[in-house]
């Protein structure tokens, strides 16, 4: 890296670096007030006792200890969280790589079909709560009038049931989130040069052959994007689950995310949430860290 | 014979995949057009049995029952207001430290660059309380004084509202790689032409970086109208929510009247989709070539 005197003892280069600093000051102060500013005050917090009314009390330690070893509605919410995690993300890479495959021709109209799947992704995620409200609607919904006039189905309650309600909540997901995974996909599809599938061709690859050897490999840095985002946003869910099951029923679909939000502005325990939400970070680092060692392990 | 045979194959298989294609548009868009069947439908309709796709007749008693029950034309003023000066915002300032970050050299530029990037990996959990903090003890503003005491701050304000959106990492990031695509010597040569450097950013990258800064506006305008945390936490009074929440709200007032809610979420859904539809190529361009190159 260049030093310092590098920039500022040549009038040029000071003007440069100067003019630099000017354009990008209103970005800096802005991460520093909204991000790393806060960052800050809610470590702070996660130690303190704060109900926004009287002064934050310096508690230690305490906050974690309770979350971590005696709050069961926490650890019930991280296992939702995990849970939710784990069904949608692989079913969005396999959904979102097959579709991606399907649009990755140039044909006539593909363009429309390719809007038509990116549609849910363009919706707020409240508005397609609020679709699916009705679509999971027990007595008249979609969901339940198709099951019964196709296969004979007695109601279903989607969302009321506490076996049931997250797995729906993660239908939803994916439906909403395989778009934009295709999208990703499909700009690494067009990267692959073409000739290594010609070379595949003449030493006589099937096309699954093909798939495993050229196409897999090819996507790993998009599959790696696509976990890492998708942890982080996974791990964050909350409007779905405020908008159609407020965590419920018995706290089946509380996640981390609802938890915090709960914590923090219906009982005002601003320190416990700080601690709750800085857990979830070290959580989301940490899974993303390991999928990069796993990712260069592998590759 | 042969080539007619080949021919006739290759038919098949195309008109196979317009199958699938089609087949699954269907299943990604059913829920769109039963919203869509829903808000035209009479009532009578809504509860039939076998579902019924098209309505007997059409009637937008739905629209006029969700407007007049609700305060949503201020909701839409509400995030009208929010992601339009988002997005003006947004287009200066990011367009700005984009071409920076791209095209002047300066002191510890990748360092600053990649802890500005970093912040995108923070929860937004994490920075929720501190920000709620800020933004109510913002100082000088509804009836606080200097230490941010004595009143709400920008709490029910539209100032509090943008407070998230007002510049996004992720905007810089995209103009940012797209600046780099543009040569050198086209700032080169307009410096020894005697521009200084804002002249360079105005008069010669702005028109030449639009694509981006169509996708950016894009980008911040569906961010800001689509988002429900932050109205959530930062609004109480009814005339300053955003649609989102309004249409949360409205849910929960009207929990089992279907055709109006469905009436509220197309009117909710529609702007974002015509953004979109409109701005489509430079959307899903932008995601494809900025999203993955790091």
């Amino acid at each position: 890296m260049k030093t310092w005197r590098y920039y500022w003892r040549n009038g040029d280069r000071r003007h440069v670096m100067l003019m630099g600093y000017l354009f990008i000051c209103p970005v800096v102060i802005y991460s520093l007030v909204t991000a790393f500013v806060p960052m800050a005050v809610s470590f702070y917090l996660s130690f303190t006792r704060y109900n926004m009314l009287t002064p934050a009390k310096w508690v230690g330690l305490a906050n974690y200890r309770t979350i971590l070893f005696a709050d069961d509605l926490f650890r019930t919410a991280l296992r939702n969280t995990a849970q939710y995690a784990v069904e949608v993300l692989p079913a969005n890479i396999i959904l979102s790589l097959g579709l991606a495959v399907l649009v990755n021709r140039a044909i006539r109209g593909i363009t429309l079909f390719r809007t038509a799947y990116y549609l849910p992704v363009v919706t707020s995620i409240i508005a397609a709560s609020m679709i699916w409200l009705w679509i999971y609607q027990p007595d008249a919904g979609l969901l339940n009038l198709l099951l019964s006039r196709f296969f004979h189905l007695p109601p279903i309650d989607w969302l009321g049931n506490p076996r049931l309600a997250l797995h729906s909540l993660v239908l939803m997901r994916v439906w909403k989130g395989v778009g934009w995974n295709m999208v990703l996909y499909l700009a690494g599809l067009q990267g692959i040069p073409g000739y290594l599938y010609e070379a595949a061709k003449i030493d006589g690859a099937s096309p699954a052959q093909q798939f495993r050897a050229i196409t897999w490999p090819m996507l790993k840095p998009v599959t790696y994007y696509i976990i890492i985002m998708g942890l982080i946003s996974t791990f964050q869910t909350f409007g779905e689950i405020y908008a159609m099951t407020r965590g419920g029923p018995l706290d089946s679909t509380t996640t981390v995310g609802f938890l915090i939000y709960q914590r923090a502005f219906s009982y005002f325990e601003m320190g416990e949430a700080s601690a709750i939400a800085f857990i979830l970070f070290v959580i989301i680092f940490g899974l993303s860290l390991l999928n990069v060692k796993y990712f260069q392990y592998r590759g | 014979m042969n080539s007619r045979r080949r021919c006739y194959r290759s038919l098949v298989r195309i008109l196979g995949i317009y199958v699938v294609l089609s087949a699954v548009a269907l299943v990604m868009c059913a829920p769109f057009m039963w919203m869509l069947a829903s808000s035209v439908k009479p009532n009578e309709d809504i509860f039939a049995y076998p579902p019924a796709w098209l309505p007997s007749r059409i009637t937008f008693q739905h629209y006029e029952k969700a407007f007049s029950h609700s305060a949503f034309p201020r909701y839409f003023l509400n995030s009208f207001v929010v992601a339009g000066t988002a997005t003006i915002v947004n287009l200066f300032f990011c367009s700005l430290a984009g071409y920076a970050f791209a095209k002047l050299d300066f002191f510890a530029r990748d360092v600053i660059f990649m802890l500005i990037l970093g912040t995108m990996m923070i929860p937004v959990h994490v920075t929720l309380v501190p920000l709620f903090i800020i933004t109510k003890r913002f100082p000088f503003c509804g009836g606080n004084n200097a230490l941010g005491v004595g009143g709400t701050g920008l709490i029910n304000t539209y100032g509090g509202l943008l407070v998230p959106y007002l510049l996004s990492v992720f905007g810089v990031f995209m103009v940012r790689q797209f600046c780099a695509t543009i040569p050198d010597e086209l700032r080169e040569a307009a410096r020894i032409d005697g521009a200084g450097e804002f002249d360079v950013y105005w008069r010669i990258m702005l028109p030449l970086i639009k694509p981006v800064l169509a996708t950016l506006s894009i980008f911040v305008f569906t961010t800001a109208w689509d988002d429900f945390l932050w109205p959530l936490v930062i609004t109480n009074s009814d005339s300053m929510r955003t649609v989102q929440l309004g249409l949360q709200v409205f849910q929960m007032q009207h929990a089992a009247d279907w055709g109006p809610l469905m009436a509220a979420t197309v009117v909710v859904t529609m702007p974002v989709l015509v953004v979109f539809v409109i701005g489509q190529k430079h959307f899903v361009q932008g995601i494809a070539t900025t999203g993955l190159k790091g």
